[in-house]
């Protein structure tokens, strides 16, 4: 078994695992001896706060502001790209710049598509 | 151990402690509070956690903004009848062990406003209060005076027996009812646990 290549790996593994497991351990069994909790229905609440949170956590909730981040994904994306293809565009050939263009085209695209559709104005 | 072969020990660099020292040293060396005030005495507090009277040098200037992080909580300032459930229920979900300072004349008592309507007449009707510091407001060097108090009992404290603290009592009640409010006052008015002594005046309270 010692001969098996992955044996050191197992080793260190298991090491690994004892090293992050017994500083928990060791807490968990501290707290149990020394400061054991005092749970209560308040205290177990999810949210900590001084009133009471009303109502439900899955609720619905309109997705209209979905469309805007997508729509910021496009220009957001396209200042990515665009910045250093505008810092080596001296250096590039004609087949760099047709590809950007396409890209560029395609990310226009997708903004047309969504004017079209009357995504930005705010319903 | 005795104090004096504990001294005679030490001159000889060696240094012998308990669990108990030790448990109570670290308690009481960094006592977090929780961040937030009710009134002009939050002025104060905010006062001493700066430069000039620096809380840090109690281990104590890590103001926490939730409850499960802190350790005192300091009620600088008015509680009204509409805050206090707030207050209470703060309390309630604060690990323990936890610890409260009542921090100037309205905290402790109503203060110039006991007479009001919807004024509380003190924070330790409804929960269990360690030091209480005068003042209106108190200044910096009282709430610096509070926090030595409190880790002075913290101090005395054993961890064993009669008197321990009350996270190492298996029986000691841990939750402290959150207060409604009722048609003309907060329902119950009292927490008959931690204010059993109701005052006998002609002052309706
Ligand atoms: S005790 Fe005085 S300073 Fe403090 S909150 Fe009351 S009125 Fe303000």
């Amino acid at each position: 078994m010692a001969s098996n290549p992955y044996f050191s790996l197992a080793v260190l593994f298991v090491a690994a695992l004892g090293f992050g497991l017994a500083p928990l351990g060791l807490a968990k069994l501290w707290g149990m001896v020394f400061s054991p909790p005092k749970p209560n229905a308040i205290k177990n609440s999810i949210y900590e706060c001084g009133l009471e949170s009303k109502g439900d956590a899955w609720m619905q909730f309109r997705s209209a502001y979905y469309l805007y981040a997508i729509i910021f994904l496009i220009f957001d994306v396209e200042a990515v790209f665009l910045l250093p293809f505008a810092v080596a565009f001296t250096g590039l050939g004609v087949a760099a710049c047709v590809s950007m263009l396409v890209f560029v085209l395609l990310l226009i695209e997708g903004l047309a598509w969504a004017w079209a559709k009357g995504v930005l104005t705010w319903a | 151990m005795e104090e004096g072969l504990k001294i005679e020990l030490g001159k000889q660099g060696v240094f012998v402690t308990t669990i108990e020292e030790l448990y109570n040293w670290g308690r009481r060396s960094s006592i977090w509070p929780m961040q937030f005030g009710l009134a002009c005495c939050a002025i104060e507090m905010i006062a001493t956690t700066m430069a000039r009277y620096d809380l840090a040098r109690f281990g104590a200037e890590v103001f926490r903004p939730s409850p499960r992080q802190a350790d005192l909580m300091i009620i600088s300032g008015t509680v009204t009848k509409k805050m206090a459930p707030q207050v209470v229920r703060l309390y309630n979900q604060m690990a323990e062990p936890k610890y409260v300072i009542a921090m100037g004349a309205c905290a402790i008592s109503g203060g110039p406003f006991k007479q009001g309507y919807n004024v509380l007449k003190g924070i330790d009707r409804y929960i269990p209060v360690d030091v209480h510091i005068p003042g209106c407001p108190p200044r910096p060097e009282a709430l610096i005076q509070a926090f030595m108090t409190l880790q002075k009992k913290i101090d005395g404290q054993n961890l064993t027996g009669e008197g321990r603290p009350r996270h190492l009592d298996a029986e000691a009640q841990g939750e402290f009812p959150v207060p409604v409010q009722g048609e003309h006052d907060l329902e119950p008015s009292s927490n008959r646990l931690v204010w059993p002594l109701p005052m006998k005046t002609g002052i309706r309270d």
